[in-house]
Parts: structure tokens; C-alpha cells; sequence
């Protein structure tokens, strides 16, 4: 196989990964994960250190 | 196992501290260049001329005071959100005293002409080895953190963290391998185009990994921690990273736009430049979006304030990149002082606001205080030291713009215009207008070196207790 031919294959599969990782962070199953994520540095404090005058969240 | 169920902030607090030290070493150096340019009379010795505090001043603000601040917050989240103490204290311990001989011995080198003249690798190779021994042991305290993590999900702040530390080992070790002639000098490895090729892939990714992906990871920690509230779309968070991560590696060639270098190349680097807009600005109204519904934090909040504003000069300059990549714009722009003013924009404005809002949220966490010293304080810094950028990226914009249309400029007969010592001196009223920004921002720089000392002075060092594994669900 050519060099090139190969070389163009790989940038067209990094693509196809990269549509695919966009795909799979939109799909449905993921969403209470990410919304469970986006909470890791906001949960990171013991209740006493808190310091936040409203305790968390809105 | 007392040590065992608190974090390791001793080494987030040596990092912090030394981050405002060379923060304020680094900026006097730009002000004493920035004033020789003025007045030349200022280059007193050789060892104190332009060319040789120029790269020192580079590698201070990037090197010291950036290298410090990543590594200080890049601890301080991996712990927290992993919920495990840093793996290997004595090896946290080497990074740190490791990386602090790295700056010394760079502002010993530097002015004494020991350089290997590759733009921000200047350091020559016997340093070289140190950094490398340094940074791996970097990645083994980050990774060796991660493994051991207590919360199964690794927080997207770690995420940009760590692609920040193995790619900054990958351009460490390609751009500087060189052949050593003595001690204290030693030739690269590659020749011709290809060394400037090479140059600059390392020279813009450490733009995009040093200074874009390590600081991403401490906005995606310390916005959402500072405004209480989640990233506003975790998704999108994902897709920054990927996005990032999969074009900014082939951006380098426009750095070498109508040289030697290949056309073909040229156009790639534009165009990757060019697409690297859109996750750039994608991560840019993640972090601003976050504060949706509790925008009224920005009037009241100093710290939030450093870290919006920061945010706008990332999108600011991550517009102004990709369109200096083009072409036709960047042979207006190349060699000029505009490029001067976008690397200023991207410095001051992104990388120096996001990281004083980091500080000073961690550095009284550090001391078992709830807030600064003084916010009063903190409020003046940030006006101070937005002031001070204005001013800057505005003086050298215009004088870039100048300056490129004044080279260009022909007469009827295809002569120059101008020569070039004319560029010069229209450039002298910008360059008193840049000192003035500098002088600003450097005593922006000044007040929070002042705060941090009142803030820490007779405070006892705190170290935060780990959460126990059943809290960490909850």
C-alpha cells in the first residue's frame, strides 16, 4: 500500500473516532454520568470546611 | 496513618508561594526590556543587554511563574477530585525542589550568553536533562494520583492536566535533542527547515499544551468551585478536550509562513489554525456560561472577576491567532509588534487572570482561611492589571499594524517608502505606552505579592482531611 494512501486513512479514522467520541458524549445513557461528573469539584468538601455561605448548589 | 487521611498541600502551598515570587521576578524582567527599547542606554553590561534578559523574561513567565501555578493547582485538583492523598510525597517533593533548580540555573545561564538560540529551549542541555528528570517524575506523582483514585470517574480538570504533562514531555524531548560539544554548549540535532519545523511544532504546543491545556484544567476547577455552581455543559467539556487534543498538534507551520518551509505545510498549518477556533471558543462559553443564572456574582466577587475577564482574553486571542494565521493577514502582521501584542493578550490577559483568580481562591484554603487578607485588595489588583492590559495590547497593535503597513509601503518607482529605522522611531510613543501597561500590571503583581504575605503571615499551614469513601457518593 502506498504511504500516502496510508496516511490518509489514518487522519479519516481519527475523524470518524473523533464524530464518534462527539456522538457517544450526546447520547442519552451518558447523561446523568456527566451530570454526576460536572459535581466532582463541587462535592469535594468536607461539611465543616465548606465555606460557602448558601451551602451548595442554587 | 495520620499522614494518610489528609492531602499532600505542602506542596501545593511551596508551588503557590514560589508562583507569586517568580510571578513578580519574571514581570520586572519584562519591564527592564521593555524599557531598554525606549532607552537603549539601559543595556549596561553585556550580561544585562536585551538579548539576553529577553529570553530570561520568557522563561520566567512561562517556566516559573506558569510552571509553578500548574503545578500547584494540577496537585491540588488531582487530589480532590480523586479523593486520595498525592501518590509518592518524596517524588512530589523532587518535582518541586527539582523544577525551582531548573529557574535558577536559568537565570544564572541566561544572562551569561549560555543558550542553545531555540525560542522558549534556549536552556542548554545539562538543564535539559534536569527538566526531563523532573517532568517524569512529574507524570509519575500525577498518574501514580490517578491510579489510585478513590471517585471512578476522572474529572475533566484532570483530563486537560495530564494530556498538558505527557505532551510537554513529547516536545521536551524531540525539540531538544541536540549533540553536546562542551558543558555548557551543544548543537540540535536537526538542520535547516527541518530544525525550524521542529522548533516550532514544540513552540506553538507549548503554547497550546503549556499555556492553553494545563490552564483550561484549572478554569474547569476553579470556575465552577469559585461560582458554586457545575460546568454548564459537561458534554461540551468532553468535546473541548478531544477537539483540542486532535488539531492543535499540526497549528506550528504558521509560525513559518513564507519561508523555506513547504507551501503544502504552510497551508496545513493555517488550516488546522484556522479550525482550532472552534473548540477554543467552544471551552471559552462553557466556562462563561457556567456562571449563567448567577451573573450578579461577577458585581460582588473580585475573584470571579479575574476569571471571566480571563476567559474573555482567551476568546479574544484565540480569535486573533487563527486570523494572524492566514496567510494574506500574517504577512501584514509577521515580524511586527502586533505578534507581540497577541502573545500579550493570550500571557496577561488568559494565563496571568486565570491564574491570580486560582490563588486566590487556593491560597488561603491553604492556611485554614476562608479569603485573602484583604479583597479590597484583590478588587484593586484586577482593575489594575486589567488597565494594564488594555493598555499594552492596544499600543501594540497599532504600532504592529504600523509598522507592517510602513515595510510594505513602495514608491511609484518600486522603491521602499521607508527605511527601517523610520518603523523604529514611529514605534517610540507605542513603546512608552507598553512600558506604562507593563508598569501597571507589574504592580497588580506587586499588591498581590503584598496580600499573599499579610494572607499567610502567622497562619499555620492546613492541610485539608480526605472524605471518607461512603461521602464521596453521596
Amino acid at each position: 500500500m502506498d504511504i500516502n494512501l496510508a496516511r490518509s486513512l489514518i487522519t479519516a479514522l481519527l475523524f470518524i473516532i473523533f464524530i464518534g467520541i462527539v456522538l457517544w458524549a450526546w447520547s442519552k445513557g451518558k447523561r446523568k454520568d456527566f451530570e454526576e461528573a460536572a459535581r466532582l469539584p463541587l462535592d469535594d468538601d468536607l461539611p465543616e470546611e465548606r465555606t460557602d455561605r448558601k451551602g451548595r448548589g442554587e | 496513618m495520620q499522614s494518610q487521611s489528609t492531602y499532600n498541600y505542602t506542596v501545593v502551598r511551596q508551588f503557590a508561594i514560589m508562583t507569586v515570587v517568580w510571578g513578580i521576578v519574571g514581570m520586572l524582567v519584562g519591564l527592564i526590556i521593555a524599557a531598554q527599547l525606549i532607552w537603549p542606554e539601559l543595556n549596561l553590561t553585556s550580561w544585562l543587554s536585551y538579548g539576553r534578559l529577553r529570553p530570561l523574561h520568557t522563561n520566567a513567565v512561562i517556566f516559573a511563574f506558569g510552571g509553578s501555578a500548574l503545578f500547584a493547582t494540577s496537585y491540588y485538583v488531582v487530589q480532590r477530585t480523586c479523593h486520595v492523598r498525592l501518590f509518592g510525597d518524596w517524588l512530589a517533593s523532587f518535582t518541586f525542589w527539582g523544577w525551582q533548580a531548573v529557574i535558577v540555573l536559568a537565570v544564572v545561564t541566561l544572562p551569561l550568553g549560555m543558550t542553545s538560540g531555540k525560542e522558549y529551549a534556549e536552556l542548554e542541555w545539562p538543564i535539559d536533562v534536569l527538566i526531563t528528570l523532573v517532568w517524569v517524575s512529574y507524570a509519575v506523582v500525577f498518574f501514580g494520583t490517578i491510579a489510585k483514585r478513590k471517585i471512578p470517574h476522572i474529572y475533566v480538570a484532570n483530563w486537560f492536566f495530564g494530556a498538558f504533562i505527557i505532551t510537554v514531555a513529547v516536545l521536551h524531548l524531540v525539540n531538544s535533542a541536540a549533540m553536546p560539544v562542551t558543558l555548557t554548549k551543544s548543537y540540535s540535532a536537526y538542520a535547516g527547515v527541518q530544525d525550524a519545523m521542529v522548533q516550532w511544532w514544540y513552540g506553538h504546543n507549548a503554547v497550546g499544551f503549556f499555556l492553553t491545556a494545563g490552564f483550561l484544567g484549572m478554569m474547569y476547577y476553579f470556575i465552577p468551585k469559585q461560582a458554586e455552581r457545575p460546568i454548564y455543559s459537561y458534554r461540551l467539556s468532553v468535546v473541548h478536550f478531544w477537539a483540542l487534543i486532535f488539531t492543535y498538534m499540526w497549528a506550528g507551520p504558521h509560525h513559518l509562513h513564507y519561508t523555506a518551509l513547504p507551501d503544502w505545510a504552510q497551508s496545513i498549518g493555517m488550516i488546522f489554525s484556522l479550525v482550532l477556533l472552534a473548540p477554543s471558543w467552544g471551552g471559552m462559553i462553557n466556562g462563561i456560561m457556567t456562571l449563567s443564572g448567577a451573573w450578579y456574582k461577577l458585581r460582588t466577587d473580585p475573584i470571579l472577576k479575574f476569571l471571566v475577564v480571563s476567559l474573555s482574553f482567551y476568546g479574544m486571542s484565540t480569535f486573533e491567532g487563527p486570523m494572524m494565521s492566514i496567510k494574506t493577514v500574517n504577512a501584514l502582521s509577521h515580524y511586527t509588534d502586533w505578534t507581540i501584542g497577541h502573545v500579550h493578550s493570550g500571557a496577561l490577559g488568559w494565563v496571568g487572570m486565570v491564574t491570580f483568580g486560582s490563588l486566590y481562591y487556593l491560597i488561603p484554603r491553604l492556611y485554614g482561611r476562608t479569603e485573602m487578607y484583604s479583597m479590597k485588595l484583590v478588587t484593586l489588583h484586577f482593575w489594575v492589571a486589567t488597565i494594564g492590559i488594555v493598555l499594552y495590547i492596544a499600543a501594540m497593535w497599532i504600532a504592529g499594524v504600523m509598522q507592517g503597513l510602513m515595510w510594505r509601503a513602495v514608491n511609484p518607482d518600486g522603491t521602499l517608502t521607508y527605511a527601517f529605522v523610520e518603523s523604529v522611531k514611529a514605534t517610540y510613543p507605542y513603546y512608552v505606552v507598553r512600558l506604562l501597561g507593563g508598569l501597571l500590571y507589574f504592580a497588580g503583581a506587586l499588591i498581590m505579592g503584598w496580600n499573599v504575605y499579610r494572607t499567610v503571615v502567622g497562619q499555620k499551614a492546613v492541610d485539608a482531611p480526605i472524605p471518607a469513601p461512603a461521602a464521596a457518593h453521596a
